[in-house]
């Protein structure tokens, strides 16, 4: 069983399952708008401290120093039944947040990578990411007024994704369509699930 | 503190465009859209800092007696975790350990506890750590990262999402 603790004595509460979901994308593609249209809580902030190491401008010596980053999460929440809660995360922006990612991405069912056509590369990393650790994620292109229509097979194009991997054209605002980014990757992650069990 | 990159009012405002009337594209120059090379790497993937290389930090940790890591490795920011419903033994925890308690008598992720008291998320798990070993709480870990997600729990959630 996965649960830690001591066992659940005479009426202790059952313990639902959170299962995650990510929201990726670059800067300002519109990755806490999305969690916010579709969570049923207002979303909460939540923050890491952690401790890296870099070298001090004025360090004659050599000798590293430590500094401490805080990173804040975005998320927000999702009760699909009495047994499983689902929790969507915002990822923190790229670069220097990169350790956050790792933890972020464990055991999450899948990802959704927000992508702003009129600054495509910003989700680059993002792709490489979930590309290189085989977590199963969908393309959604969010449509800002004013942006530029590309077709699907132009994002594609320029993403070089797989085949399989979807590619929906969303608004970010919107919980419907919120909705459908998010159905489009879970019957993705069943269908790659269906695949890896018939090997 | 680092804000939250995106929030929600810093949308960015439609754009008036001067060229480019209904059907035309007007994004990129030659409108294309400049491709993403597969050489391209995030900066620092395996950069990953772990607790142990981590040095004391000072404030927030000084609730839980200076340390920076659980005793119980498998807390993860959405484990999920309720009080136990006999009365707890009160004698030696601080008052964010009773404030955790007095926010879980429904089952809470660890993230939700870390945004709601507004103690950050490394904090907690030492603290909700020490409510498990207590036995004053009780936790249920997610799914382990090299475990295919059960079609149930899959098709729970498309149904969870539909509903929305």
């Amino acid at each position: 069983m996965a649960s830690v603790g001591s066992d659940p004595g005479p009426g202790d509460p059952e313990i639902p399952l959170a299962v995650k979901i990510l929201v990726a994308g670059g800067f300002g593609a519109g990755k806490t708008t999305m969690v916010g249209s579709v969570s049923e809580i207002t979303p909460l902030s939540t923050e890491e401290v952690m401790t890296e190491a870099s070298l001090g401008i004025d360090d004659l010596a050599g000798v590293e120093q430590k500094t401490t980053t805080t990173v804040a999460l975005d998320f927000g929440r999702i009760t699909v039944n009495d047994s499983v809660v689902l929790y969507l995360f915002g990822t923190p922006g790229q670069g220097r947040f990169w350790f956050m990612w790792d933890e972020l991405a464990q055991g999450a069912l899948g990802s959704v990578v927000l992508a702003d056509t009129r600054r495509l590369d910003t989700c680059f990393p993002a792709v490489d990411f979930f590309e290189r650790r085989d977590i199963p994620f969908v393309i959604a292109v969010n449509r800002f007024d004013g942006s530029a229509a590309y077709t699907e097979a132009e994002v594609r194009q320029a993403l070089d994704v797989r085949a399989d991997v979807p590619i929906v054209m969303a608004d970010a605002r919107r919980r419907e369509s919120g909705k459908e980014v998010l159905l489009t990757l879970v019957e993705h992650v069943m269908r790659r699930r269906s695949l890896a069990l018939s090997g | 503190m680092i804000p939250a990159e995106d929030d929600p009012g810093a949308a960015p405002l439609p754009e008036p465009r001067a060229q480019g009337g209904p059907g035309h594209r007007s994004g990129a120059p030659g409108g294309r859209l400049p491709g993403r090379r597969p050489a391209a790497r995030p900066g620092g993937p395996g950069f990953s800092l772990t607790d142990a290389a981590a040095g004391p930090l000072v404030r927030p940790y000084a609730m839980t007696g200076g340390r920076t890591r659980p005793d119980r490795a498998e807390l993860d920011m959405i484990t999920v975790v309720v009080a136990a419903r006999r009365p707890p033994d009160t004698v030696g925890l601080e008052p964010e350990h009773l404030a955790i308690l007095d926010l879980c008598t429904g089952p809470v992720s660890v993230a939700e506890v870390s945004a709601h008291l507004d103690i950050p998320l490394t904090v907690v798990k030492v603290l909700v750590s020490d409510l498990i070993a207590r036995g004053a709480m009780l936790a249920r870990a997610p799914l382990p990262t090299a475990q295919l997600p059960e079609k149930h729990v899959l098709q729970a959630v498309l149904d969870g999402i539909r509903r929305l």
